[in-house]
């Protein structure tokens, strides 16, 4: 298994509740901004103890670099507009939602330029783009820092949200020493569970670890898509070799930036290897159906092997689901895994051929009412 | 309040120029654009597996019990 990413597995949890918070200034923040502080408690974003300081943001932004030069390509920032808060003040942190209360040790407080942090993290400054949209309603301060949880609330599928520090637990326990990682956003189709298997084979266990949260019109719900997997895992894969646990985190659709950010999560989480299909975490015509697997050519650093699929479908020839390594048939024997038809056939509540979802799988989200967001 | 800082600082190292001149051959063509970036990538992927390996908490004998019980419940252990 490997080492936490920096090595050290963070754990920013306060075993007892300060007697002074009554004192303390305290700062509202997004529930977004709480699932980061969670992540940063729970050593999911490990090495991270807290929110970047400005030294740890440039590097990140020009070298896609923390300053101790451990690789790491999205900011994590916490901006405010409190203008009583000063460098070396303590402030609580509060999000009503998840029941989160943080206390947060100001180190630094700075401004960035927001055209710069959208170039080059999203490549772009277009306004069209959902993470430039997120870096321009930011508040025009940032501050740095670590951070210290004191709770949160327990949510819905709680169950299966395991810490690092439990995933490590449960892989040593089943005796996995190679595991991979699959992230996903949907239900299970045949191509997935094709991806997932084909890199099964290789190694001890996979680790499926669907994200959770903000989700938008149109896209599956959270309890549909880990019903779909539950039903997946039940009927077609050994109980020895697969396990599911959810991210709570907010998808940046930063393209090649973010599949690198993904895989340093799954690696925190015990993972060795790490599957990154096409336009992973893309969105629109940003980036390159193949960025973000030419990015991980620059971190030979990473410590966590990517296995890259540039594409798959069903090919009517081999009769058999194929990718563009295996099959030498034209293209017009191949049919796509779309997920956009996908969708709409189970909205108009049938059941898709089996050569696209089990039928175990689609009936399970067909016993949703509404198993889409509205 | 801050909102200019100092450039990153780099460092020079020597190495024996007769090293340089295969290193700039080699990367004739290829991605790296530099002597130092090809020296920087090779000392990357060679530290990565040296670093010091520090120990992770270990859960407590009761935090160890409540985290086998969660997983037991979820399938995950028998």
């Amino acid at each position: 298994m490997p080492r936490a990413h920096g090595s050290k597995l963070i754990n920013r949890h306060l075993k007892k509740e300060p007697s002074d918070l009554k004192e303390i200034p305290t700062i509202e923040i997004s529930t977004n901004l709480s699932e980061d502080v969670l992540n940063i408690a729970n050593g999911v974003f490990s090495p991270l103890k807290g929110f970047l300081c400005y030294n740890d943001l440039d590097n990140v932004v020009k070298e896609k670099r923390l300053e101790s030069d451990t690789p790491w390509t999205i900011p994590i920032l916490l901006d405010f507009d409190n203008n009583d808060v000063k460098e070396g003040d303590t402030v609580l942190l509060v999000n009503k939602e998840n029941g989160v209360r943080a206390l947060l040790d100001v180190e630094d407080i700075y401004t960035y330029a927001k055209k710069t942090l959208s170039q080059e993290i999203y490549r772009t400054q277009d306004k069209e783009h959902p993470g430039v949209t997120n870096v321009n309603n930011m508040k025009q301060n940032f501050i740095g820092g670590k951070i210290s949880l004191i709770d949160s609330k327990e949510r819905e599928f709680d169950d299966y949200n395991l810490s690092p520090r439990e995933t490590r637990f449960l892989f040593k326990e089943k005796g996995w020493k190679e595991i991979v990682a699959f992230q996903t956003r949907n239900p299970p189709h045949i191509g997935h569970e094709y991806v997932q298997k084909t890199a099964l084979t290789f190694v001890d266990g996979i680790f499926i670890n669907p994200i959770i949260g903000k989700k938008k019109a149109g896209d599956f719900r959270d309890d549909v898509i880990l019903s779909s997997y539950r039903t997946l895992m039940k009927y077609y894969y050994l109980k020895e070799r697969a396990v599911m646990s959810i991210l709570r985190t907010s998808m940046k659709y930063a393209g090649p930036r973010e599949a690198i950010h993904h895989a340093i999560m799954r690696k925190n989480f015990g993972c060795t290897h790490f599957i990154v299909g096409r336009d992973h975490a893309g969105v629109g015509n940003y980036y390159g159906p193949y960025d973000a697997h030419d990015i991980f050519s620059e971190f030979p650093d990473l410590g966590i092997i990517p296995i890259f699929f540039r594409s798959f479908s069903r090919c009517t020839k081999c009769g058999s689901v194929v990718n563009d390594k295996i099959c030498p048939h034209d293209p017009k024997y191949h049919i796509n895994f779309s997920g956009k038809k996908i969708r709409e056939i189970l909205r108009n509540g049938e059941v898709p051929s089996e050569d696209m979802m089990r039928k175990e799988v689609a009936e399970t989200i067909l016993k949703f009412d509404k198993p889409f967001v509205e | 309040m801050v909102e200019e800082k100092d450039e990153k600082k780099y460092t020079t190292i020597s190495i024996p120029s007769q090293l340089a001149g295969k290193i700039k051959k080699r990367i004739e063509g290829t991605g790296f654009h530099s002597l130092s970036s090809y020296v920087t990538y090779v000392l990357r992927e060679v530290i990565s597996g040296v670093e010091d390996e520090e120990e992770d908490e270990a859960f407590s004998k009761e935090d160890e019990e409540k985290v086998k019980d969660r997983l037991r419940a979820l399938g995950y252990l028998d």
